[in-house]
Formats: structure tokens, C-alpha cells, sequence
């Protein structure tokens, strides 16, 4: 087929996202099957920088627009950028990561264009027809679909990619294309006026090595003091379910699975959780899971590697005595 | 304040999904249905802008006859008014179904005057599209933010402020410019659960019913892309051709113990596994 698979590049201090090295990972692989290059387009004044440590990820020809009024994210004018690369290059399918960003922008360019855009896919088969798969369900649910346009537009879902370079570290620096897209009034309407950075103190959730979850089995708010606790000895965060959060017992941002956070501990413990698997989706990337539960066949069981049958309310203070009698602390 | 909330109507799958024999749907004659999470927040947020703020609220929903219960459990927690575009029963890609919604939007506000705010979920939870809001938003040419989690307006009323979590931890503002749409996530409130009084007064309110054909019209509301080389009208898809469950990974839990006793042996796993030393 040949031409070209354009990757979004989103990136931040200086650093392309990892998400986005997934996404280019994931149109490497399209690329080889139709005999197309690479090529990276990245907006606002750092682009030139991040586009320079693209060669080992495939990329031959970097389009960057160096324009500042791009550096504060808005989605129509991002997506006017990259539309107007796309309207000049023509390329086969346009890749970016399955981030908020990624979809948001890929979603404005694909209203403005008017063609068809698969969200979250895992995989693509190009052929007369192009045929992909991609997630429904934060994933617990897999879609084949049929994406029958002039240009493809996908997003990648996150984490079904390696991140691996295409070749070792002696790869060239892709040519730099710098590119002067025409921005409309409206299209800078809707972009960050403020912000607000992240409250520090204590691990947070996203970041937790271990990461101890609460479901109804916990019984009330105060019940949460027992997983606190053990959280704490561990060196780790609470979660909960969504259950947990309906009823207030936690704030919504505690929350794990397909409409809160998906987090990727070394150990997940989750007490009193059934596994629904909109909970799971987001907890399944843990290295392993520990179910502390009274139901033997709860749907959890299937899913975690080990399991206490029993009552959380003695079985938790049970474990956080035994380390505080063993002496035990967190690596 | 005059307010719309698009929601659809999904499946409340639990611990494992069952599809149909013919690999096309999950298998519903043992579930219950519900609005979307996110738009459940949305429809929350719209009447509690609406009690502060006066003015109307109203919800729409794309679906089959049965999603008719979706649009009374937002009227039994104060939506006023609902529209119900009905479909054939079968799916409807996010290309016709944003066709469809901004085509009725203008007529509603043709009619009934304009929508201040427009809320969507940031994405269904079925599909997981991440789209139709945007669609809806580009075809009426108003601006639109999705993943938003907290709305507050500016004093004359004519700007929105809304907020959603940056990349990386911390918090993003947006100042949109009155009528707007939002795309919503779960968090931005905590949806209250339908009184009595309010599910009984919800079950007499009429139910605006729009009939669509038997498969989607095509993308007409959209009107063509602007890359009129590429598009003269809006091209649809993704096009479902059937479902599937992921593999598993896992097999049955290792059970360490029963009752308080097992603290030891789950202590000697922590340790084992490196979490806790000396
Ligand atoms: C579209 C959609 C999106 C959703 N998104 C999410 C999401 O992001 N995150 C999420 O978590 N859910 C989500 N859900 C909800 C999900 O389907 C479940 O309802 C929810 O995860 C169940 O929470 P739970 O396990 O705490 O409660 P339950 O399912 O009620 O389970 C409670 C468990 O606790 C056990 N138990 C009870 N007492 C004790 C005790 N004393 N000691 C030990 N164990 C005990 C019980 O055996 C049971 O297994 C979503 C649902 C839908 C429809
Ligand atoms: N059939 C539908 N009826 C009404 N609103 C819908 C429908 N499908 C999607 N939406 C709205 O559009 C949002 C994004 O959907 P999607 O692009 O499918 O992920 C959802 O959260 C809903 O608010």
C-alpha cells in the first residue's frame, strides 16, 4: 500500500508520553504490514526537542508547529494543527494514544474531516476493508470492526503496546519538517485558563506500589480506619470500589475500575470486593492480587492470585498485628 | 439556565459477560439496565443547576422503546422533559448517532429556545466511543471540553468554568463562553437515588418519542467534513461486525487461610513478595 501512518506525539517537560511511544509502537507494526513510513507530528514551542528523540521509535520526518499558542492544550486548535497536516499529507491512518487527550483531539479532527474514528484498538488488520479490534468496556469486551475510510483515524488503548525501540540507540534523529498551521479565533475558545498542581503528601493512589481496596464487605466510613492502617504499614493507598463511593464512605478520586482510576501496583489487596468486572479493568494490571472475602466464590477468586476466606473487620487487624509483633516495615 | 443531558441507556453487567449466541450483543434477559455513569452525573448536575439557578432541564436518549425507563429515572430525580429517539433495536455507530442528536437538537431549540449547556458522558460506558459529544458540539459550532468533573458559571452568566484533572495529578480550568457543551465524568457529583414522590410523579410526565428508521439515516445532522476532498458527507463506522470476551489470564486463587488465623501466612507472603522487611 505504502504512504504514510502520522502518530500524534503528545509530550511534557521536554519528554514525548509514554502513551504516545505506544502509540508509535502500535503504527510501526501497521506501518511493516503495508510497506508505509512513520512520521510524528507534535505541536507548541518544546516540539523541535521531543521530535529530535524520536529516530529510535521509527520516526523518519518529524511535522512540528512551533507555535506557543499551541503549548496550553486546546482541542479544537490541536486538532485544526493536525488536520491541516493531515489535508496536506494525505497519510493512510492517523495513530494516537488512547489518552483523554489523545481521543479528545482525535475526536475534534475526526467531526472536522468528517470520517469515521475507532477508539482504544488493540489491533489492525489492513486490507481492502481495514479491520481492527479494539475495546469496549474499559477492555473487559472486545469489538471487531470494520473501519472503511480514506484515511483511518485510531486511538491505541493503553498499556497493549511495548514500549520498545524500533532499533538501539544509533537510530538518526528524524528530519524536522516545521509546519505553520492557520488557527481560528474558535478554535482557541475552549483551552487551560488555570491550574491547580497536585496536592503532595502521602503516596498517591496512581503511584502506590501496593494498594489496598475497600469494597461494601467494609461496612462504613469509619470501617476504612482497618485498611488505613494496614495501607500505611505497607508503605501503600487506599482504594475502594464503586460502591464505596456512591455511598460517600470515600471521595470519587479513591476510586479504582472502568469509571475511576486503573492502577498498576507490585500487590493489590481487595477486601470486601466482589470483582465486578468494571472493578477489575482497573485493578488487573496489578503484578498480584490478594482477596481478603467472606464469599469463597466471589467472582474475585478468579482473578487473584491469593485469597483469605473470611471476615475482614478481624481478618485486616489480625494481619496489621502480626507485622507491628514481627517488627516489620515497608521496603 | 436552560439545560439538556444525552444519555444512554447500557447494560448493568456484574461479575462475568454473557453474549448473545450469535456473538453480536451481551446477553441482557438477566440484567438490568442503567444510564451510563458519567451521564448519571450528568443528569444530577443539570438539575442541580437548575434548582440553583432556574430555568429547564431536559434529557435525550437514543435507543430502543425500553430506554424509555432511563428517561424516567432522570424525570423521578427532576429532569423535566425527555426525548426519546427510538430505534429499530440494533446498534448505531457514533458517526449517525451524533447525526441524529444534533439534527433534533436544532429542532428543539428551534421550538423551545436554546440549550445553555448541553452535558454528555465523556464516553459511554458500553461503547466507549469518546466521541458524539464532540460530533454533536462541531455541528453545532460550540465550543466543548470533555472529562470535566466540576461546572461552576460566571456572574453574568454568560461563561461556564469548568475543571478537569490534568495529566500527571493536579487540576485544569476552562472558561467556555455560554451555549456550551461539557463532557462529564463520574466524580463531578454524587447522583442522588429517586424519591418515591419523584419516581410516581415521573411515571404520568409524557415522553417525547421521535421515530428513526430502521438503520441509521446516514450522518445528514453533521453536514459534510469541511475537507470536502475527503468527505463530501460524513463517512460512518466503526462498523461492529461482532463481540468477544478477552482471554483470561488467571486461573483460581491460591487460598493462604481462613478467618484471623491466616495472618501469619499472609504476613510470611509480604514478606516473601519483598513489601515488608526487617
Ligand atoms: C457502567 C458501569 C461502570 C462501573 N464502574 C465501576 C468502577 O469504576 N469501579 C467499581 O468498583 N465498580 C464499577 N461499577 C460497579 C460494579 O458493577 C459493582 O457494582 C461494584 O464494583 C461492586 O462493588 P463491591 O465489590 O464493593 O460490592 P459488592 O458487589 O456488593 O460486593 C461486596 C463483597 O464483599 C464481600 N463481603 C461482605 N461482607 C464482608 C466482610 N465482612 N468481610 C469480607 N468480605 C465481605 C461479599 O462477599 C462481596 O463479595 C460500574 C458499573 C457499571 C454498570
Ligand atoms: N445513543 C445515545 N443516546 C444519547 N446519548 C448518547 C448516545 N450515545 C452516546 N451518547 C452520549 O455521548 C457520550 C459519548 O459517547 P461515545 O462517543 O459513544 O463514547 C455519552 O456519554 C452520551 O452522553
Amino acid at each position: 500500500m505504502s504512504g504514510t501512518v502520522l502518530v500524534f506525539v503528545e509530550h511534557a517537560g521536554g519528554e514525548p508520553d509514554r502513551l504516545s511511544l505506544e502509540a508509535l509502537g502500535f503504527a510501526r507494526a501497521l506501518a511493516s504490514k503495508v510497506d508505509a513510513k512513520v512520521d510524528a507530528v507534535l505541536l507548541g514551542s518544546a516540539s523541535e526537542g521531543v521530535a529530535e528523540m524520536l529516530g529510535p521509535f521509527g520516526v523518519g520526518l518529524a511535522h512540528v508547529a512551533i507555535n506557543p499558542r499551541l503549548d496550553d492544550y486546546a482541542p479544537a486548535a490541536w486538532a485544526a494543527a493536525i488536520r491541516a497536516n493531515v489535508a496536506a499529507r494525505s497519510p493512510i491512518a492517523v495513530v494516537v494514544a488512547g489518552s483523554d487527550r489523545g481521543n479528545e483531539v482525535l475526536a475534534h479532527v475526526a467531526a472536522r474531516a468528517g470520517l469515521p474514528m475507532a477508539a482504544n484498538v488493540i489491533e489492525v488488520r489492513p486490507g481492502d476493508s481495514w479491520r481492527l479490534v479494539r475495546q469496549r468496556w474499559a477492555g473487559s469486551l472486545l469489538e471487531d470492526a470494520a473501519l472503511d475510510a480514506p484515511i483511518r483515524l485510531m486511538s491505541v488503548a493503553p498499556h497493549t503496546v511495548a514500549v520498545d525501540p524500533a532499533t538501539a540507540g544509533t537510530a538518526p534523529a528524524p528530519t524536522i519538517s516545521r509546519f505553520e498551521p492557520e488557527l481560528e479565533p474558535g478554535d482557541l475558545v475552549a483551552r487551560v485558563v488555570g491550574r491547580e498542581a497536585r496536592k503532595s503528601g502521602g503516596v498517591s493512589l496512581g503511584d502506590a506500589k501496593v494498594v489496598v481496596g475497600g469494597g461494601r464487605g467494609v461496612g462504613s466510613a469509619a470501617g476504612f480506619e482497618r485498611l488505613e492502617e494496614l495501607a500505611a504499614q505497607l508503605g501503600g493507598a487506599v482504594g475502594g470500589s464503586r460502591v464505596v463511593t456512591s455511598l460517600g464512605w470515600r471521595p470519587h478520586a479513591d476510586q479504582i475500575g472502568q469509571t475511576g482510576l486503573r492502577i498498576a501496583p507490585d500487590l493489590y489487596i481487595a477486601c470486601g470486593i466482589s470483582g465486578a468486572i468494571q472493578h477489575i479493568v482497573g485493578c488487573k494490571a496489578a503484578k498480584r492480587i490478594l482477596a481478603i472475602n467472606t464469599d469463597p466464590e466471589s467472582p474475585i477468586m478468579a482473578v487473584a492470585d491469593y485469597a483469605v476466606i473470611g471476615d475482614l473487620s478481624t481478618v485486616v487487624p489480625a494481619i496489621t498485628a502480626e507485622i507491628r509483633s514481627r517488627g516489620l516495615s515497608h521496603s | 439556565m436552560n439545560i439538556l443531558v444525552c444519555v444512554k441507556r447500557v447494560p448493568q453487567t456484574g461479575g462475568r459477560i454473557v453474549l448473545t449466541a450469535d456473538g453480536q450483543a451481551i446477553d441482557t434477559r438477566f440484567l438490568g439496565h442503567t444510564i451510563s455513569p458519567h451521564e448519571e452525573c450528568g443528569v444530577e448536575e443539570a438539575v442541580r443547576i437548575v434548582e440553583k439557578e432556574g430555568g429547564t432541564s431536559a434529557v435525550l436518549t437514543l435507543g430502543p422503546a425500553e430506554a424509555e425507563d432511563q428517561l424516567r429515572d432522570a424525570m423521578a430525580i427532576g429532569i423535566e422533559r425527555a426525548i426519546l429517539l427510538e430505534t429499530q433495536g440494533g446498534e448505531w455507530d457514533p458517526v449517525s448517532t451524533a447525526g441524529a442528536i444534533a439534527e433534533t437538537i436544532e429542532a428543539q431549540e428551534a421550538a423551545n429556545g436554546r440549550f445553555d449547556l448541553i452535558l454528555f458522558g465523556n464516553e459511554a460506558a458500553d461503547t466507549g466511543d469518546y466521541q458524539v459529544g464532540v460530533r454533536v458540539a462541531v455541528a453545532l459550532g460550540r465550543p466543548v471540553i470533555n472529562g470535566i468533573k466540576e461546572i461552576s458559571f460566571g456572574d453574568d452568566r454568560r461563561v461556564a468554568f469548568a475543571r478537569r484533572e490534568a495529566p500527571g495529578g493536579g487540576w485544569e480550568t476552562y472558561e467556555l463562553p455560554l451555549p456550551a457543551i461539557l463532557g462529564v465524568k463520574e466524580g463531578l457529583n454524587l447522583p442522588r437515588y429517586p424519591s418515591v414522590p419523584g419516581r410516581l410523579r415521573a411515571k404520568k410526565k409524557d415522553v417525547e418519542r421521535i421515530a428513526l428508521g430502521s438503520s441509521p439515516s446516514g450522518a445528514q445532522g453533521l453536514g459534510a467534513g469541511e475537507d470536502a476532498a475527503y468527505a463530501a458527507s460524513p463517512v460512518p463506522g466503526p462498523t461492529k461486525l461482532g463481540l468477544r470476551l478477552p482471554a483470561e489470564e488467571r486461573t483460581a486463587a491460591d487460598v493462604i487461610g481462613r478467618g484471623p488465623e491466616a495472618a501469619p501466612a499472609v504476613v510470611d507472603l509480604l514478606e516473601r513478595i519483598g513489601v515488608l522487611s526487617k
